[in-house]
């Protein structure tokens, strides 16, 4: 799709861009294809619709979040997948799964009405629709120093015993509005609730996908120095913000 | 409450609160908010007798616009037209601004009332004041945090669809609005608008945005969904509309952007349901071309000769598209984001707009000015100032000589024409 040439190759796998889209997540996509430019590879966007073939040689795996609608379709696909998924995630293959895939990617969703929508198990957390939105500014502590992003979501999730959290709430609701926690981490693999979009204003996270990527593809990751006074300075007017 | 004496009594308090409002410098709706808590059944019996009924024109994107061209068509043909003031949407804005408007029974002294009604405003709406024609423009992501997601607002337009009793306009273009058609009953007409021709690439929808997905032209996708109205050709503001299969005249536009050209379509849609066999095509096409651009949408200024022009954007669909309609006129170019409640207080939005070949950036401002440079930093896009002061910002764009435009969110352009009013004796600003 997009290539630079001669740099190394990285294959960007973008899951259900027509149903998964709402919240600025096409930003992820942008912010690898740009960093890994910038950092002299050579990334290659494809993406995966429903029902299509599943992409091989998959180096990175972005998903977002969508409507009610979109979600039935998504989840059978992503259930027809859940074993191979399972196989990359064990395999050590970065994914950055946001809000509804985040909870996808759990045991299960339930609604307020009790309906049950099956999710694939990659993180140990269940997700129950919950009486009002969770919306608003957040910071988040996580192994990458501060996240910052925001959050619009009505599902409470829940994490199971032993499975970590991808961040500590500093600001914010996070999973559930009650534990402090965000998100949930399984090898590479990060679910979390913030978008903004999340990747572009937190650039540590974004290149520690890029290095675990290219570090399996490759053998190791090679940084160019690359230019973030725009990404701190939306950094620090973030941290003024309230939520 | 409830019979005309009442209503009168309202009107009446409801006169004076606002002329006391006035004094004291305060809120436009608090009369209309008034009169609606001692007489809830107010709006109704206002609009109840209107000898050609009520217009709701909702949607997304376009309503200021789409209205206003509406308005200017019917009193073209000759109708005594009554319309509420953009920003009126409430139930209790449209109220206020009828307290001028009623004769001596409290009913509405017009032929016809023309409302501009936001997506979660016309649900309530429609269930006091049943309107006899609706007019749906398109339904894409706007202010999430507000309404959650597209299906929710696909819903809200379709509840007002089936309120309307005589006829709904429909956007053929937009998948979700021409579904809405399959929901009506069979005693409401339904007619539809949209592009076609060379104009029809010019619109992709959201869902055009991502992956690859086949076209949607119109004779494939929707069969039995002849257009009444079709744009079919665009150059520059030179349009040409058919309607049914008659193309017509060319005509010029009063103002610039494919999305205006097709609010056109949709103006042109309505008002011939409207007024039938009354509709006179050269009249309407004529009325058309005097629309000059609503309030903040895509209105020039001119500032020591060259023109200003200022464009509210408030979505990932309209600013893609008023890119693209100012895309090829350059002009040293502001952008100006806000997230306070009215803008949308989530920015993820600005990475759903491509803005590659964007050049000319002098300055971007706002309260999320450090976002938007972020954003354009990663289409690549040199930004020579980041400047959070939106007076210290229009300071930096008005030294460049040449045409300027802003592109802004909401409360950023109400500052940002603020500003300029208090700056210049602006007989522009209205």
């Amino acid at each position: 799709m997009m290539t630079n040439g001669g740099g190394l190759p990285l294959r960007i796998v973008h899951l259900y861009p027509e149903q998964m889209n709402i919240y600025g997540d096409t930003g992820n996509v942008l912010t690898m294809v740009r960093r890994a430019q910038w950092h002299g590879y050579d990334p290659e966007v494809v993406v995966h619709h429903p029902g299509a073939p599943f992409p091989d040689n998959v180096d990175l795996l972005v998903g977002g979040g969508g409507q009610d609608s979109g979600q039935g379709l998504v989840a059978a696909d992503l259930r027809a997948l859940g074993d191979h998924i399972h196989d990359l995630a064990d395999a050590g293959v970065a994914m950055l799964m946001v809000c509804g895939l985040y909870q996808l990617f759990g045991q299960f969703f339930e609604t307020v009405t009790g309906e049950r929508m099956d999710g694939i198990g990659i993180f140990d957390v269940a997700t129950y629709g919950g009486p009002k939105r969770l919306v608003g500014n957040v910071r988040s502590h996580t192994q990458f120093g501060e996240i910052f992003g925001y959050e619009n979501h009505s599902g409470l999730t829940m994490l199971g015993e032993g499975q970590r959290p991808f961040g500590e709430i500093e600001m914010g609701s996070g999973n559930n509005g009650r534990d402090r926690t965000e998100g949930a981490i399984y090898k590479n693999v990060y679910g979390t609730y913030l978008h903004g979009s999340v990747l572009p204003k937190n650039p540590r996270f974004a290149d520690a996908l890029l290095e675990t990527a290219a570090v399996r593809r490759h053998g190791t990751f090679t940084r160019a120095p690359i230019d973030d006074q725009l990404a701190e300075r939306a950094r620090s007017r973030a941290r003024q913000l309230g939520v | 409450m409830g019979d005309v004496l009442s209503h009168r009594s309202a009107a009446r308090i409801g006169l004076l609160v606002r002329r006391v409002a006035q004094l004291r410098g305060s809120g436009t709706a608090l009369p209309g908010l008034v009169v609606e808590r001692l007489d809830p059944g107010f709006l109704a019996a206002a609009l109840a007798d209107l000898p050609e009924g009520v217009v709701v024109i909702t949607g997304t994107n376009g309503k200021t616009t789409t209205t206003k061209m509406v308005v200017e068509l019917l009193r073209a043909s000759g109708l005594k037209v009554f319309s509420n003031r953009s920003g009126s949407n409430f139930t209790r804005g449209i109220i206020a601004g009828m307290l001028g408007e009623l004769d001596g029974r409290a009913r509405l002294n017009a032929d016809i009332a023309v409302l501009e009604l936001d997506e979660a405003h016309a649900i309530q709406f429609v269930r006091e004041a049943p309107p006899r024609y609706s007019l749906l423009l398109n339904i894409t992501r706007d202010q999430l945090d507000r309404f959650g997601e597209v299906d929710y607002t696909a819903r809200l337009l379709e509840k007002v669809a089936l309120a309307t009793t005589a006829g709904v306009a429909l956007n053929r273009d937009d998948p979700l609005v021409r579904r809405i058609a399959d929901a009506l009953p069979a005693a409401v007409e339904c007619r539809y608008f949209g592009s076609g021709g060379s104009v029809k690439h010019l619109f992709p929808d959201d869902r055009h945005l991502y992956g690859t997905r086949p076209d949607l032209s119109p004779e494939k996708d929707s069969p039995g969904h002849a257009a009444d109205v079709i744009l079919s050709e665009l150059s520059g503001k030179s349009a040409t509309y058919s309607f049914g299969d008659e193309a017509q005249p060319a005509i010029e536009l009063g103002m610039d952007g494919v999305h205006n050209a097709l609010n056109g379509a949709a103006a042109l849609s309505v008002v011939r349901m409207v007024l039938g066999d009354m509709a006179a095509s050269d009249v309407l096409l004529a009325a058309l071309g005097l629309v000059g651009p609503a309030f903040g949408r895509g209105e020039s200024i001119d500032v020591d000769g060259s023109p200003l022009e200022i464009v509210l954007v408030k979505n990932p669909s309209g600013f893609r598209l008023a890119l693209r309609s100012y895309a090829e006129s350059d002009a040293a170019t502001m952008i100006a984001i806000n997230d306070r409640y009215a803008d949308g207080r989530d920015t993820s939005w600005l990475w759903d707009v491509d803005f590659e070949g964007l050049s000319n950036v002098e300055v971007v401002s706002g309260t999320r000015a450090d976002d938007m440079a972020l954003r354009l930093h990663y289409d690549n896009i040199e930004v020579a100032h980041v400047e959070d002061s939106l007076s210290v910002a229009l300071d930096r764009l008005l030294v460049i000589e040449g045409p300027k435009r802003i592109y802004c969110t909401y409360t950023a352009m109400m500052a940002i024409r603020g500003i300029l009013a208090s700056r210049f004796n602006l007989a522009g600003i209205q």
